[in-house]
């Protein structure tokens, strides 16, 4: 049975008190928390196999390389790549992106060519594209939503074409908790862009969905180790292998070189072609407890459960007067994302008054301008869900919601 | 910590010198684009001194009640005078213990004003 309270416990952050109440985490959208297992590991390798990996041919760097590399294996499993070269470490999803788009994006996209996003992306995947399509002379497409807050797919059509070189979208949004069914999305590109390749962001859907890059047939696969109860300043960028075979390296120095002379340089095979310099070990070695971690739960019980906790306070914010919901009207469509504004109170103001009562939310624009822009809104509120949060989570954040609409009565 | 004290939300559910000025000088557009606040301030200066100010905009309550509280302090403020407030000023208006994360709303007011004034 899934039990999130007994989950809770597994999170030593979790059993503290702010301003007098106990920590309510609502802003798992914007990084999860740890369980004791990911803290314990790296601290395990910095007391027991500190060393660095790739240089040395100690016991120590032995240790250390197997425990980097067991990572990568886990990553390759857990998202189903074909190859384990496929998966290469970065700090985030935002480096991840920047290197597809740097990689390949200088080499492929020429002048006229289209890059298609959507109006909901974030800007890590969307201000790279803009860059690259500036430098090219190409052309950045922004595929719209529709009344229902969902893509508007019949528009999105339109959009793809022969000249279409890549289409970059998010597996879920970061303010809507919008997610679209990836594999017809990808089926719809193939089907009318036959030169298109596709880069799926996935730090909004990491932790909160099945990942299958061979079944979503997506070229590049982005997501980030922190939003999946793993540590910051580690990445993934999935990649095709036939695809990172003819990219060229993105940071280049140490590390990722086979021969150096005063003329030339010979660069390394994938993986290690694209992660130069000394990298985040203990970070990728934590990781691995933390994908071992969320793996061991039943996938379908996190959705389910991420879905009541949605409904549950779908269902009380929507009763009270002057607040408005931005949600997918399709209810398959939504994830543990809820975003809301109050008319008399601004986003800030909500998300100060919930941290007094000890509940951590997030107010502003979250990375993503045009699609406030696009709704015509100045800033959001958002609570965001997680496997360690419960109904009494979602009951506090109503009796919070409640105290707002008092003082800005 | 009480960040709603009651003058605070009634000068932001009812700023003092809202809306738009006839004939200003000086105009300024100031945001603060991580949580979407804008305010648009307008200025009348007479022999190098504020004769009336106006804002619009919309904003969070400290940012707002910022605005509306300076508006009230700086007619006949000379430019130089505008020029040494700081934060410590702000505070002050404010009465309330304004902390690392929610500074830079109290702040927009001032800074928006100190850009408006800057070549005048």
């Amino acid at each position: 049975m899934f039990d999130p309270l007994k989950l809770k416990k597994d999170f030593p952050i979790l059993s503290q008190k702010i301003n007098g109440y106990p920590l309510t985490y609502l802003d798992n959208a914007a990084t999860t928390q740890k369980p004791k297992c990911v803290i314990d590991k790296t601290i395990e390798y910095y007391e027991n196999y500190n060393s660095n990996i790739g240089r040395s041919s100690d016991s120590l760097a032995i240790r250390a390389l197997n425990a980097y590399e067991e990572t990568r294996k886990t990553v390759q499993k857990f998202i189903n790549a074909k190859h384990e070269t496929e998966i290469i470490f970065t700090r985030n999803t935002t480096e991840s992106i920047n290197l597809a788009a740097h990689s390949w994006g200088e080499e492929n996209i020429l002048e006229g060519d289209e890059i298609l996003v959507s109006i909901f992306e974030h800007h890590s995947n969307f201000v790279p594209w803009q860059n690259l399509a500036k430098k090219k002379n190409a052309k950045l497409l922004i595929a719209p939503l529709n009344n229902d807050l969902e893509l508007d797919i019949e528009a999105f059509k339109k959009l793809l074409s022969e000249k279409t070189k890549i289409v970059c979208i998010s597996a879920c949004s970061n303010v809507l908790g919008l997610k679209e069914d990836l594999i017809s999305l990808t089926e719809i590109i193939r089907a009318n862009a036959k030169n298109a390749k596709i880069l799926i962001d996935g730090a909004q859907s990491i932790a909160h969905q099945k990942t299958d890059v061979q079944k979503i047939d997506c070229d590049f696969f982005a997501f980030s180790g922190h939003k999946i109860f793993g540590p910051t300043g580690i990445g993934v960028l999935y990649g095709k292998k036939h695809l990172l075979e003819t990219m060229p390296p993105f940071l280049i120095g140490g590390g990722n070189i086979i021969e150096v002379n005063n003329e030339f340089t010979d660069f390394a095979d994938i993986p290690q072609k694209f992660e130069a310099g000394t990298q985040n070990i203990a970070g990728v070695i934590a990781f691995n407890e933390a994908i071992n971690y969320f793996s061991s739960l039943d996938i379908n019980e996190i959705m389910t459960h991420e879905k009541n906790l949605f409904d549950l306070a779908y269902s009380l914010f929507s009763k009270e007067k002057g607040v408005k919901i931005f949600a997918p009207k399709s209810t398959q469509k939504r994830s543990g994302i809820l975003s809301f504004t109050l008319e008399k109170a601004h986003p800030h103001d909500i998300a100060q008054v919930f941290n007094e009562e000890g509940i951590s939310t997030r107010a502003g624009l979250h990375c993503a301008h045009p699609l406030h822009l696009f709704l015509k809104i100045p800033a959001t509120a958002r609570l965001s869900f997680s496997i360690y949060n419960t109904e009494e989570d979602i009951e506090k954040a109503y009796k919070a919601l409640q105290k707002t609409l008092k003082i800005f009565a | 910590m009480d960040l709603y004290s009651e003058i605070i939300l009634e000068h932001f559910k009812n700023p003092k010198n809202f809306g738009k000025l006839e004939k200003a000088q000086k105009s300024e557009l100031g945001k603060n684009t991580s949580c979407g606040d804008s305010i648009f301030l307008e200025l009348e200066i007479e022999d190098g001194k504020i004769k009336d100010i106006a804002f619009s905009g919309q904003g969070c309550a400290i940012s707002i009640a910022a605005m509306s509280m300076l508006s009230e302090k700086i007619k006949g403020l000379s430019l130089n005078e505008i020029d040494s407030l700081d934060q410590n000023f702000i505070k002050d208006l404010l009465k309330i213990d304004i902390g690392p994360g929610r500074i830079k709303c109290a702040m927009l007011g001032l800074e928006t004003l100190k850009k408006a004034i800057k070549d005048a």
